[in-house]
């Protein structure tokens, strides 16, 4: 019970409790919030409106023939493969990095952890680049892949690639401030009492983290089908083979075929809404388990 | 060197294993592809390399994309400190649903945005129609860029002052109504320089993304040479006139930009940081 009523509380402005000497009048706090709405519904809300509203707009039969036109349904099959590989992978090296730099002091670590965010601060169009550079014709493989007949760039594995260097840092991003603020002293206790590595992460540590965890999976999958500008560099645009949604979009606007464009894209607006609900939930869910935590904590006090 | 010299004793398994693989699949994922653009320039030679960034279409394109970004960043530095403002301190109808929305910019992908705000601000578009009349054409001009950037900077700014403005202790603004301040003094003198770290690395976060920024700027852009071209945009028109060293000089000199900028937010960061906890 008291971990519903501080949930409450907690959600609820300082301001509307506060005495007036730390707010504003009425007037000022109406203009205030008026501006941030049209601000926000100017630049946020028609945007994904507009979406919807220009994909239905000749009706729905339209619409469907869109999306299951087979160029586009193979741009989704592809979009699914992409991130069914790249969020695994970097899921993995996510946890590792986390545990590696949340649990154990090490010399060089804040500068390992500025080197796993530098993919945020790279072009995505310098990201399809570097890979061009190595696996491309003239690349540093280029002779070898192209005497064994294996295609990296304009195909699959360069499109994989590219997805999976623009989503490197998401997980372990989120993971790494979560561990660390949790601390190793149940993971030292379990230690203690005789339990394996991977015991300790699976019991101890994971239930712990597991929303922070999944959070930054759903990020890093909306990244991962929504790429647009890296996938760009390595893929050929070769309808019907290496055309991720993203990519599909661009082609169908490009041909003056609005409503098929906005179709898709729709279908990726989709994804983008389904995204931000799940990270309420996910925040409204570690919220209450760090109120109920605090409430334990007060019951033991 | 002995372990003990590179890592403090700790009882927890699993160090080398984990760390291992992190420096692995940071090498092959990260830092080995990204060093062939750095190798590729190398063996171009500084003179060429040098001649190749500073022709005046490339000259052209970034001040095109670092002056857009650096406005984007100031209307969001602006609208988003707002936007904190009054998700953290008001109780609306609506409030929660608005906060979710606020990261919509990073779940939308960015060809999504880009032609959705395309459609918006072209002239007969549903926002630019009221714009069309006084003469000013928003799509496919820098100002088209202006919005592009402005929709997909705004999240860093809000995220990133939002927990600061929450922990601020009400207290100092107490102390200084007592003192005899009104509110905008306050805000100036108190609450203005205590979010003031977190605003400006909210800010660089912005930049940093718009100037690299490709996906949603195309669309609504108009891709003139000289005019409307963002450096991203030429990269790839380099490549596909099998340009490849014009296009990694090119990419080159924006990543040396974006390492600055990262160290300067890491630093921005670290100072928050201190101040939080001070």
């Amino acid at each position: 019970m008291s971990g519903a009523t501080s949930t409450l509380t907690a959600h609820s402005a300082p301001g509307a409790r506060a005495p007036s000497a730390t707010t504003e009048p009425f007037i000022v706090r109406a203009i205030l919030i008026g501006i941030a709405l049209l601000f926000l519904g100017l630049f946020l809300f028609v945007p994904l409106i507009s979406v919807f509203y220009e994909a239905l707009k000749k009706g729905f039969d339209v619409y469907w023939a869109a999306l299951i036109e087979p160029d586009a349904v193979s741009a989704i099959k592809l979009t699914l493969l992409t991130a069914a590989i790249a969020v695994p992978l970097n899921l993995v090296f996510g946890v590792a990095a986390a545990w590696a730099i949340a649990k154990f002091q090490f010399r060089g670590k804040q500068f390992l952890i500025t080197l796993i965010d530098l993919p945020f601060s790279v072009s995505p169009v310098i990201a399809g680049l570097i890979y061009v550079l190595i696996f491309g014709a003239q690349g540093w493989f280029g002779t070898y892949l192209q005497d064994n007949d294996i295609k990296i760039i304009f195909a699959v594995p360069g499109i994989v690639l590219a997805t999976i260097f623009v989503t490197f840092p998401f997980v372990a991003r989120e993971l790494i401030p979560l561990m660390e603020a949790q601390g190793s002293e149940e993971e030292e206790a379990a230690r203690v009492l005789g339990a394996n590595g991977f015991q300790i992460f699976w019991n101890v540590t994971l239930p712990n983290i597991k929303w922070g965890l999944l959070y930054g999976v759903i990020l890093c999958n909306a990244r991962a089908m929504g790429e647009f500008g890296a996938v760009s560099v390595v893929s050929g645009h070769i309808r019907g083979l290496t055309n991720t949604l993203p990519l599909h979009v661009e082609i169908v606007y490009n041909e003056y075929n609005f409503t098929a464009a906005f179709a898709t894209a729709s279908l990726l607006a989709l994804l983008a809404l389904v995204t931000l609900v799940l990270k309420s939930v996910v925040e409204w869910r570690s919220a209450r388990v760090i109120d109920a935590d605090a409430a334990t904590e007060n019951v033991q006090k | 060197m002995s372990t003990a010299f590179f890592r403090k004793h700790n009882v927890l398994p699993g160090f080398n294993i984990s760390l291992g693989y992190t420096l692995l699949y940071l090498c092959l994922v990260v830092l080995i592809p990204l060093s062939a653009a750095f190798l590729k320039t190398h063996s171009m030679g500084w003179e060429a390399f040098w001649a190749t960034v500073t022709t005046p279409r490339v000259i052209a394109s970034y001040k095109l994309s670092f002056g857009t970004s650096l406005l984007a960043g100031a209307i969001n530095a602006v609208f988003g400190l707002l936007v904190a403002w009054v998700l953290v301190r008001y109780e609306f109808w609506g409030r929660r649903f608005i906060d979710a929305l606020v990261d919509l910019p990073f779940a939308l992908p960015t060809a999504v945005a880009g032609i959705a705000l395309t459609s918006l601000y072209a002239g007969n578009g549903w926002i630019g129609q009221f714009f069309e009349p006084y003469g000013i054409r928003i799509a496919f001009t820098p100002l088209g860029i202006l919005v592009a950037l402005t929709f997909i900077g705004l999240p860093f700014v809000v995220r990133t002052v939002q927990p600061v403005l929450e922990d601020l202790e009400t207290e100092l603004e107490e102390a200084a109504a007592s003192l005899g301040a009104d509110r905008l003094q306050t805000f100036l003198r108190v609450i203005l320089p205590a979010v003031g770290p977190a605003l400006i690395t909210g800010f660089a976060l912005a930049f940093a993304r718009a100037v690299g920024e490709y996906g949603s700027v195309i669309f609504i852009a108009g891709n003139v040479p000289m005019v409307s071209e963002i450096t991203p945009l030429l990269i790839i028109t380099k490549l596909e006139q099998y340009d490849y060293v014009g296009a990694t000089a090119i990419a080159v000199s924006m990543l040396v930009v974006s390492f600055v900028l990262l160290l300067i937010i890491n630093l921005l960061q670290g100072w928050t940081k201190k101040r939080k906890e001070a």
